[in-house]
């Protein structure tokens, strides 16, 4: 499986996650939003920053908690909570928004 | 969203009729090399696979005598037909769990009995050959392994046990199911089923410290890897990381504190749950049990307690000693290992713990049974602690309770539909489907005793239900987790006096 970003195919795995991290540009974003029929506002990409830099550090995306807290912080308080999250990424914060940060899907029971 | 239909809950349930081959199509991605390797199997299909899956079949049912048991024993009484919610949700025939069993019956019948082997036709046996091994691949990764079927059978027939066989057997071959051999894999590197490695708990949990304390004026702890503590928690790793899971560690945080328990987490052992049962393999189970042990000497405590996760307590009350024992070095004064819920009700018992349940007015609670917990293990020292522990629980901390009816809770209970291994995106059809039982025995409260929020002790059923709750139209933060109930409630007693006053 691929995703056609800027004229290459990048390579993901059977759900769609880029395989490898670092071919990741903001045009993969722009592209897997697309599909899903999502348009990215700059709320969207606060979250998709911080998800990279998180994982960056920790290699692993942040807990609920911690991004939460982060996003209120950078986009106010009334929206660091899970509902708000939700609101931007329907499909649950956790993996969507993964998704389009380049990040491996989290596994486990979540 | 989704390209299947959500099943519509009914006023009364329904047994379906059959519709044949519904959910043939359902099958996990397969484990590639990278997942399968480091679990000691072959990274894709062998050559010899016939052969070498005959071998193991007869390998398992020689070490597990229930197995053969199991296969000989069935008499096609048909007890079992209606009693599995993947059946009931889905009206695929071989979701019954005596044909599911068929589906390794049969071959076992034309490989190792007299029967099968001179009259096939006869008797039903078959030949193994790639459609039946595809059929396995599907079915037995729509079977959750809850054992509600073994309930029913007159012969006690654990449809679990055959499942663990069949993915067993499939992952000595080299077919195994991807979610459940990348989580194994990730536990044995990294220490629990996220990958979450040690410097990002650690951020986590003092992330958790800040907010309990902006939140409750008092320093609560979450202590990670202190030498020296009384008390070892072992709890599943989305306690660290999703809702509503994080909620109840602040629970277990609250309670270790008002008891003044000198308490730690392990990085090391960062994970109660353990995918080695789910796939049926003893080997692998260990491994992961053994890291428990492991952790438990290092830290030098005296106890271990385990956190809110279902599959976790089956394997921790009914197998920790065989697979990680003796735990002869732990404080025999205690349950080795117990319950997070045994812990909070002793203390309740003892009157050491106090309690405002009007914080959960605003809730009508009832609570589901998990299937490993429910069928599998005990709680404290009666038979059937382990239903009557967290219900009473939940009665001291919330005014507003009930029961879901009778035949879908306790040793009946109905499985979350997400359990054994199947809590993966890939099977989200036979997750929504298996949830139809459960889903309308909430409904059923929901309409006569206006409950709001359903609770449960295991991290699959929490993460489940926040996933399929909006399918049948329910919110998705109906679930809470049991000491996220306790959480609310409970009163710390080293609180700053004006905490009322803020609330006003």
């Amino acid at each position: 499986m691929g995703i056609e970003v800027n004229g290459k195919v990048l390579e993901t795995d059977e759900e769609g996650y880029l395989a490898n991290l670092n071919d990741w540009e903001p045009a993969v974003a722009e592209a897997m939003a697309k599909e899903d029929g999502t348009e990215l506002t700059e709320n969207h990409w606060e979250v998709i920053k911080f998800l990279r830099e998180y994982y960056e550090e920790y290699q692993i995306a942040p807990a609920v908690r911690v991004l939460t807290k982060a996003i209120g912080k950078k986009l106010g308080k009334d929206k660091g909570n899970s509902k708000y999250l939700y609101e931007l990424f329907p499909y649950g914060p956790g993996k969507q928004a993964c998704k389009y940060a380049g990040l491996p899907k989290p596994t486990g029971c979540v | 969203m989704a390209d299947f239909e959500t099943p519509e809950l009914k006023e009364i349930p329904v047994i379906p009729k059959i519709k044949e081959g519904t959910m043939a199509h359902s099958k996990p991605y397969v484990a590639k090399a990278e997942f399968q390797e480091p679990l000691g199997y072959p990274g894709e299909l062998v050559e010899n696979w016939e052969e070498k899956a005959i071998e193991k079949l007869g390998e398992l049912k020689g070490k597990y005598r229930s197995l053969q048991v199991y296969l000989d024993a069935c008499v096609k009484c048909g007890a079992c037909t209606d009693k599995c919610h993947y059946f009931l949700g889905t009206s695929d025939p071989k979701n019954m769990p005596v044909a599911r069993q068929d589906l390794l019956r049969k071959v076992y019948r034309r490989y190792y009995t007299f029967a099968g082997k001179y009259f096939p036709k006869l008797v039903g046996a078959i030949d193994l050959t790639k459609d039946v091994l595809d059929e396995w691949y599907s079915y037995f990764h729509q079977c959750s392994q809850c054992r509600r079927c073994s309930v029913y059978c007159p012969y006690g027939i654990d449809t679990a046990e055959i499942s663990m066989a069949a993915r067993e057997i499939m992952d000595s071959i080299g077919v195994g199911q991807k979610y459940c051999n990348e989580i194994l894999g990730k536990v044995f590197k990294i220490g629990n089923n996220l990958g979450l490695p040690q410097p990002a708990l650690a951020d986590t949990l003092e992330g958790l410290e800040e907010e309990v304390e902006d939140d409750t004026g008092v320093p609560i702890k979450f202590p990670l890897d202190v030498k020296g503590a009384d008390i070892l928690l072992v709890t599943p790793s989305a306690d660290f990381f999703a809702e509503p899971h994080v909620d109840g560690l602040i629970g277990y945080a609250k309670v270790f504190h008002e008891a003044g328990a000198s308490w730690t987490m392990s990085s090391y052992a960062s994970e109660a749950g353990n995918f080695g049962m789910f796939i049926g393999s003893y080997e692998n189970m260990r491994r992961a049990a053994r890291r428990i042990r492991k952790a438990a000497q290092d830290l030098g405590v005296k106890r271990i307690v385990f956190g809110e996760c279902g599959h976790a307590w089956r394997v921790a009350y009914s197998f920790l000693n065989t697979l990680a024992g003796p735990f002869d070095f732990l404080d025999p004064n205690y349950p080795v290992p117990q319950h997070i819920c045994e812990y909070t009700y002793d203390l309740i018992q003892q009157g050491k713990l106090k309690f405002d349940p009007s914080e959960n007015d605003h809730m009508t609670v009832t609570f589901h049974d998990s299937c490993n917990v429910a069928r599998a293990t005990r709680m404290g020292d009666k038979p059937g602690g382990q239903l009557e522990i967290p219900r009473a629980i939940i009665k001291t901390v919330c005014n507003n309770y009930h029961d879901m009816a009778p035949d879908t809770i306790g040793e009946a209970t109905f499985c979350c539909g997400g359990g054994g291994g199947l809590l993966t995106d890939d099977l989200m059809e036979i997750r929504v489907k298996g949830a139809l039982p459960r889903m309308q025995a909430y409904k059923e409260v929901i309409d006569e005793f206006g409950v709001t929020n359903i609770a449960a002790i295991c991290a699959i059923c929490k993460s489940q239900f926040s996933k399929v709750l909006p399918y049948y139209g329910f919110g998705m933060t109906d679930i809470v987790s049991l000491h996220q109930l306790v959480s609310e409630a409970i009163i710390l007693s080293d609180a700053p006096a004006d905490d009322d006053e803020d609330d006003e």
